[in-house]
């Protein structure tokens, strides 16, 4: 048994409806933890004044700089005495899933005994980083929680100017549209990286976050420094009693509106099935006994769209791999960035693939640890110094699928034009 | 007396997922073949060689308790087959190898008062963040908005009623944590921080706060002869950026520190290419338990999308058929010249031609 709890009329209003209720959670918790009972104390207090009333400080495990979120009340009474002594240290613990985020139940009843054991028994699934949040714990019990959790197998996150914890979609575990091993590739890279997230000292965060297709479920092109994207560059593949089941179920017009005219690039035609193209760029795909789906893969930007919409019938292609974009991140501090393209393909099958994503990440994390100023993101980086810059300290060629479209001014120096338009007309011979 | 002996951390790293996968996803892993929706908050996957897998999702507060932890892990021994993960916005998935269990399972998972749904051209989960129950610089919470309005938007996560599917998202300061979305609820500071200039020269590295600062606000001063901080408020852009570094440099306000709705993100590569959002309301009253402004607005906007929207158009591409005229038109939100960006690269977002819709 616990305390006895804080009135709180405020957080009371939250019980009620229909959604699953973080309050109702929170005081079943406190039935037996002084430590929960003085967090809603203070989350009331919140609620009422409108103010948050936690800060930072250092608190960790040993031989890690990161991984642990601390936190301190600031709610204090006239004597500097805290106001919800219990709640005074309310640390979260960073712990990083398996990728896709799959669970059995007695793994997470693990989790819940060692939170229960040590912490508040509180527990995030999961926070926008991807992360098991472990949340609220004394400084004490910070490193017997990690203990535990490390025997486990399981390891921190990331915090403060750091790699950090990535994530993954469920992709080929359980998505037809996944076109690379992504728990794989999100495995390697991190792990190699585990120095990177441990200890802090980039100039900022830096996030990898892995997709399967261009739905992009993670998010990645907005929130992460490196996205790592599914792609394929042969043609879309087909499955005729796919497509004939979804036309049987739409009709035309849906098939005209919903798939035909929402193509990006208007490369889908609705064909007599006699006049279809047969060159090699084409997917063709009849849909009644008369009429045929055309595809020019040629115009083809992999936007997913007619993939979704008769998920089956069409396809991604055979010809896998990944499209890398760098420099995605959120508002502070100069403006939302989208990642932008820095390899338009690799193939990701071998080890041998992996290899060369992992040397790439290497290599932009070396040259955004040597160049970035303090604060700054990746992306912000790239603004500042310009791609051209960046692509040649990776010694990465330019390539016009790396723009909207070329630049639109006359303000750039032009001295090695003609030395350049030589070095890539010798590299072509030479790769020819 | 020895010093006890202090356990070297494993740096083990991202787990394998392998061993935690349901069998039949390991089984056809990397070799599945279509999926389509017997019903909402059902996935039904076949793979290549025949196997189907059958998929329940259901809406969670996010922040657990163990008891609610232990409840789905309750639900995935009887009802499903002890394997569960979990999505981006939080959602629980229950696998099982046979249609028959789906039924019992829903049934399990509302009964114990996780809503079935979030698939498809539903309004899914809000991605959400920390707010006052964690973080150190909110200006509100997340957890609490997020229940008011998903309570309010409880049917339309558990249908597919909408032209796409939606997502929602909440962030507690302007870095915007929660991330882009169709329709997103982000605190908008409306004045300058107010300093504690006692405070600054102990607590902040000055030189590192200045440099934080996106429109170069803020320079060292002497301060009642203390080394400090001053902001050229009337360049001060309210962002809060100075702030984590500065706790002294306080943002966030009771009163003045209010919501912007923002509208047409879009993270998918499908149909056009990825969106920011874009501002299309502000002003409203951080006013907790129930944020009732906030919600009401969301409302607004929501379901003149449902009503106006054609199959397959996400807010963005919605926007992109109407055009903004017609958007406020339609919400009957105010356009304001605060909504005209003057930022960097703000000429791009003026209307350079004359395709205007009368």
């Amino acid at each position: 048994m616990a305390k006895q709890p804080h009135p709180t009329p405020m957080l009371d209003t939250l019980e009620s409806g229909p959604w699953p209720s973080f309050v109702t959670g929170l005081k079943r918790l406190a039935e037996d933890k002084d430590m929960v009972v003085d967090l809603l104390g203070q989350l009331e207090t919140s609620y009422r004044t409108r103010k948050g009333y936690w800060k930072g400080g250092t608190v960790g495990v040993i031989g890690y700089g990161g991984g642990v979120i601390p936190r301190f009340t600031e709610l204090k009474d006239e004597h500097g005495q805290p106001m919800y002594k219990d709640a005074a240290e309310f640390h979260t613990l960073r712990v990083m899933p398996p990728a896709g985020m799959h669970y059995t139940t007695e793994l997470l009843r693990k989790f819940c005994d060692v939170w229960e054991r040590h912490g508040s028994g509180l527990i995030a699934l999961h926070g926008q980083s991807g992360d098991i949040m472990l949340q609220g714990c004394t400084t004490e019990n910070v490193q017997k929680a990690f203990d535990e959790i490390n025997e486990m197998g399981f390891d921190l996150g990331g915090a403060g100017p750091a790699v950090r914890t990535s994530m993954s979609c469920v992709g080929a575990a359980r998505c037809e549209q996944s076109c690379f091993d992504e728990a794989r590739a999100h495995r390697a890279v991190i792990n190699t990286f585990l120095d990177d997230i441990h200890r802090p000292s980039l100039p900022y965060k830096f996030k990898f976050k892995f997709s399967g297709c261009p739905n992009d479920c993670m998010n990645s092109i907005q929130r992460s420094d490196m996205a790592i994207i599914g792609t394929w560059r042969d043609n879309i593949r087909t499955d005729e009693a796919l497509v004939r089941k979804y036309f049987a179920a739409h009709g035309m017009n849906d098939l005209v509106n919903d798939v035909v005219a929402r193509c990006p690039t208007k490369a889908i035609q609705v064909k007599d099935a006699d006049q279809v193209r047969t060159e090699p760029s084409i997917s063709a795909v009849r849909f009644n006994d008369t009429q045929a789906l055309e595809i020019d893969n040629r115009d083809c930007v992999r936007c997913m769209h007619c993939i979704n919409v008769i998920t089956g019938g069409l396809a991604p292609g055979a010809d896998k791999g990944v499209t890398v974009l760098v420099g995605g991140k959120r508002t502070l501090k100069i403006g939302d960035l989208m990642g932008t393209v820095v390899v338009p393909f690799m193939k990701l099958d071998t080890d041998e693939d992996l290899g060369k994503l992992i040397e790439l990440a290497q290599k932009v994390i070396d040259f955004f640890a040597e160049n970035a100023l303090e604060h700054e993101r990746t992306g912000e980086m790239i603004e500042r110094i310009g791609l051209a810059t960046f692509l040649e300290a990776l010694e990465i060629d330019a390539d016009a699928a790396m723009v909207a479209c070329p630049r639109t001014n006359p303000y750039v120096r032009l001295d090695g034009w003609d030395d350049e338009v030589a070095r890539i007309a010798a590299k072509k011979q030479q790769n020819a | 007396m020895s010093q006890p002996q202090l356990r070297r951390a494993v740096e083990c790293g991202v787990p394998d997922n392998k061993p935690y996968l349901h069998p039949l996803l390991a089984k056809n892993y990397g070799n599945w073949k279509y999926h389509d929706r017997p019903r909402p908050g059902v996935l039904h996957h076949v793979a290549h060689g025949g196997d189907e897998v059958w998929t329940v999702r259901a809406g969670t507060q996010r922040q657990m308790d163990v008891w609610t932890i232990r409840a789905l892990c309750d639900i995935a021994d009887r009802y499903a087959e002890g394997h569960m993960r979990f999505t981006i916005r939080s959602n629980v998935e229950m696998m099982v190898s046979s249609f028959e269990q789906v039924a019992p399972l829903v049934e399990a998972l509302e009964e114990a008062g996780f809503p079935v749904g979030g698939t498809g051209n539903s309004v899914s989960m809000i991605a959400h963040t920390q707010g006052w129950l964690h973080c150190d610089i909110p200006g509100t919470d997340a957890s609490g908005a997020v229940k008011a309005l998903m309570d309010e938007l409880y049917e339309e996560f558990r249908r597919e009623e909408m032209p796409n599917r939606v997502h929602l998202s909440t962030s507690c300061c302007e870095i915007n944590c929660g991330g882009q979305a169709d329709i997103a609820i982000v605190i908008q500071h409306t004045k300058p921080p107010k300093i504690n200039h006692d405070l600054v020269a102990n607590v902040c590295e000055r030189p590192a706060v200045v440099a934080r600062c996106p429109v170069a606000a803020i320079r060292p001063a002497l301060v009642n002869g203390k080394p400090s901080l001053e902001v050229d408020e009337t360049k001060c852009v309210c962002c809060g950026a100075c702030y984590p570094p500065c706790p002294p440099m306080q943002i966030n306000d009771p009163e003045h520190s209010k919501f912007a709705i923002w509208v047409g993100g879009k993270n998918s590569n499908a149909r056009g290419k990825p969106t920011f959002m874009k501002m299309v309301a502000a002003g409203l009253p951080n006013n907790p338990p129930r944020w009732p402004e906030v919600s009401e607005i969301v409302k607004k906007i929501l379901y003149t999308y449902k009503d106006d929207a054609r199959p397959w158009e996400r807010v963005a591409d919605w926007v992109e058929r109407i055009g903004w005229q017609r958007f406020f038109e339609k919400t009957g939100l105010p356009f304001t010249k605060y909504l005209i960006d003057d930022w960097r690269g703000a000429r791009t977002n003026l209307n350079a031609s004359t395709h205007i819709r009368f």
